[in-house]
């Protein structure tokens, strides 16, 4: 199964370490494998060093996709840790 | 005996072996492995990953309750050692090309290296360090050196010297055995030294070639009061320091202990004492030290060192932090107090002779109002999350104040029509920090709510004293007796205009200077926050009327050098015990 989202990173200083981080982590907790897409390039969502090099700043607008047997709850479930500013109140 | 200058970045003093961190790097010892061993190193890089893993999941579970909240550090320290990028590449490097762990690891780290180099985000690009701290874990292990994490070998407490620590190094390092702090760079604002405040160990940091004048396993002393490192202290030097430290040591356990009651006088004379802050990590220490509440949240740092100016956005998720964290007590956000040039390319001002009299603060807000409406916007924003007062920097005349009242409106007014909640009532105030301003007090005080004396810069305008400047830094002095005046002319026109008078220059935080702004009826003094249970306690041994008759005696006197000799005579007479304790006073002003 195929899922994908449009998303906006909201944090101040961008998906930067520690969203980063939360980011992979949560996205390896699924089978699926998950992209984030920004001007048509791509990265592993599960590699945090793949997503703190993306180096998206806040306002960006991203991509979350996601293929296998559970893409439909890590999209939902990574989308709203990016809305939800990965936790943090910076 | 040597002594080396540095930067106090958390007091007290701290006596023990040098315990020198080498920053150097692990010799990489580079082999090809025949085919039918590849397997074997594969399996050796696995467990050497493995075993640097449990270590920071070991770290985690010990770390102590102070510094919990940056456990995330080490959390994305294990995400990047299993990271493809690093583990999977090794791996394949090994695999695929015949070369040992310590090889492939290495080439690995290069390209993350190379992909690293051309983020244009500083910030991002940092966390390389953190890359390198956990590759770095794995060669020491690979080279079977593994005395584990450096520290945990050491017996007795030791003093951490080294280059640099970052916010990783100082979090594997075990308090126990730590007693101090020194390090070649740093300031005082750098993660390390708040971890190091928050921890209560002392630190001294920008020590310059600190390494190079001590070895491991020598005693020296760091003085994280005086900002200074004493390398072969003789014996009486030696006995000294011991004796400061005991006397610190038993002054600080009192002072923290009743840093929560209130800054009250003997005769019932209530002051609030307050902090001056600039990082939202300083909050955990404004609340342990007592402040009640924040006199003033400086703003530069948003947008210092940044390619483009903060967005709205950004500043109000900060501000919000702030007057969150902070509920009920008020934080008294400053708004922007910084020249042009410090500023983002994109607001070009012309290089100017004389900054200081130049285009800031104020000043350069009315003329860029995109950029002062933002900062409205958010600092209102916020203020429907918690207790926030505004301050304007560098106001000289009437004029001013009312003009920004204008934007002020303005911009409430778009906020209301927008429907975005914010506190209608938010109380007002301007810096009093220009001589004109001093003079027409009393206009001034009908147009706001507060005021806050900044007596740095009015003590440079007053005197015409460049601070900076060695050949007349003697000068610059704040108990001239013209100084002592404006403040008494500040307070009384706030006063007879029924609003309250508060400082937050580096005077309000030194002891010496306290019974003299009591009794010239200043309403907050607002300081660092180090300063603030000492000046709690010391306000709790004052009398009020007794600093107001001690006041008005100084007014009379005519020089400076006349009323800093009563000052200190008066402060010997009614604070033995803290003048006892006066070289560790220091602190309040050297940080």
């Amino acid at each position: 199964m195929k899922c994908e989202k449009q998303v906006v990173i909201l944090n101040r200083l961008g998906l930067h370490a520690r969203p980063a981080s939360r980011f992979a982590q949560l996205a390896s907790s699924f089978d699926s494998e998950i992209w984030l897409v920004r001007d048509g390039q791509c990265v592993d969502g599960k590699s945090i060093l793949e997503v703190l090099t993306f180096a998206c700043p806040s306002g960006t607008s991203l991509l979350i996709q996601a293929e296998g047997p559970d893409a439909k709850e890590a999209v939902e479930a990574l989308a709203d840790l990016v809305a939800t500013r990965f936790g943090e109140i910076d | 005996m040597e002594i080396l200058k540095g930067i106090g970045a958390s007091p007290g003093i701290s006596i023990g072996p040098v315990f020198l961190l080498a920053s150097g790097k692990v010799k990489t010892i580079k082999t090809r492995i025949p085919a039918s061993r590849i397997e074997e190193e594969m399996a050796r890089f696995r467990s050497a990953v493995e075993t640097v893993e449990g270590e920071l999941n070991r770290l985690i579970c010990d770390l102590p309750e102070e510094i919990k909240e940056h456990s995330n550090i080490l959390q994305s320290h294990i995400l990047m050692l299993r990271d493809r990028m690093v583990y999977d590449k090794t791996l394949a490097l090994i695999k695929e090309q015949g070369i040992n762990a310590e090889w492939a690891i290495k080439k690995a780290l290069q390209n993350v290296k190379a992909i690293f180099a051309k983020i244009p985000d500083a910030y991002i690009r940092e966390r390389l360090e953190d890359i390198e701290f956990v590759v770095k874990r794995v060669e020491t292990v690979l080279s079977g050196n593994n005395v584990s994490l450096d520290l945990f070998a050491v017996e007795e407490p030791v003093i951490v010297v080294a280059r640099d620590l970052s916010p990783a190094d100082t979090l594997q390092i075990s308090r126990e055995n730590v007693a101090g702090f020194v390090t070649e760079f740093g300031s005082r604002t750098s993660h390390t030294a708040i971890l190091a405040r928050s921890l209560g160990i002392p630190a001294v940091v920008g020590v310059e070639d600190v390494t190079l004048h001590c070895y491991s396993g020598e005693l020296i002393v760091a003085d994280g009061l005086k900002g200074q490192v004493v390398i072969e202290p003789t014996a009486q030097m030696l006995q000294q320091y011991q004796d400061k430290r005991q006397r610190y040591v038993r002054y600080r356990l009192e002072v923290v202990q009743n840093s929560n009651l209130p800054a009250e006088t003997m005769d019932g004379y209530r002051i609030k004492v307050e902090a001056n802050m600039e990082l939202v990590d300083e909050i955990p220490i404004i609340i342990q030290h007592g402040a009640e509440g924040v006199g003033l949240l400086r703003t530069e740092f948003l947008y210092l060192d940044r390619k483009e100016l903060p967005s709205e956005e950004q500043l109000f998720y900060v501000y919000r932090e702030v007057a969150e964290r902070l509920s009920p007590y008020h934080v008294t956000i400053r708004t922007l107090d910084i020249g042009g040039d410090k500023l983002v390319s994109s607001i070009s001002t012309d290089n100017e002779i004389n900054p200081a009299l130049g285009l800031r603060a104020i000043r350069l807000c009315l003329r860029e109002r995109g950029l002062f409406r933002a900062q409205l916007r958010a600092i209102l924003r916020a203020s429907a999350y918690g207790n926030i007062r505004l301050l304007f920097p560098m106001i000289s005349g009437k004029s001013e104040i009312v003009e920004v009242k204008k934007v002020l409106t303005q911009v409430m007014k778009e906020l209301a029509d927008a429907g975005i909640p914010h506190n209608k009532d938010i109380k007002i105030g301007i810096m009093i920090e220009v001589p004109s301003a001093v003079l027409i007090a009393d206009v001034l005080a009908r147009e706001v709510d507060f005021f806050s004396i900044g007596t740095n810069d009015l003590i440079q305008y007053s005197l015409a004293i460049d601070r900076i400047n060695e050949a007349v830094s003697h000068l610059y002095e704040p108990l001239h007796p013209s100084i002592l005046r404006m403040l008494k002319v500040i307070v009384d026109a706030g006063h007879s205009a029924g609003i309250e008078v508060g400082m937050c220059g580096e005077m309000a935080g030194e002891p010496l200077y306290v019974p003299i702004l009591l009794g010239i009826g200043l309403d907050e003094l607002s300081m660092n926050a180090m300063a603030v249970p000492k000046n709690k306690r010391l306000i709790r041994q004052s009398n009020q009327e007794v600093c107001a008759a001690f006041a008005t005696q100084l007014l009379g006197l005519e020089s400076a050098k006349a009323i800093k000799k009563r000052a200190v005579e008066f402060f010997r007479e009614n604070y033995p015990q803290d003048m006892e304790t006066s070289d560790f006073l220091e602190f309040g002003i050297t940080i």
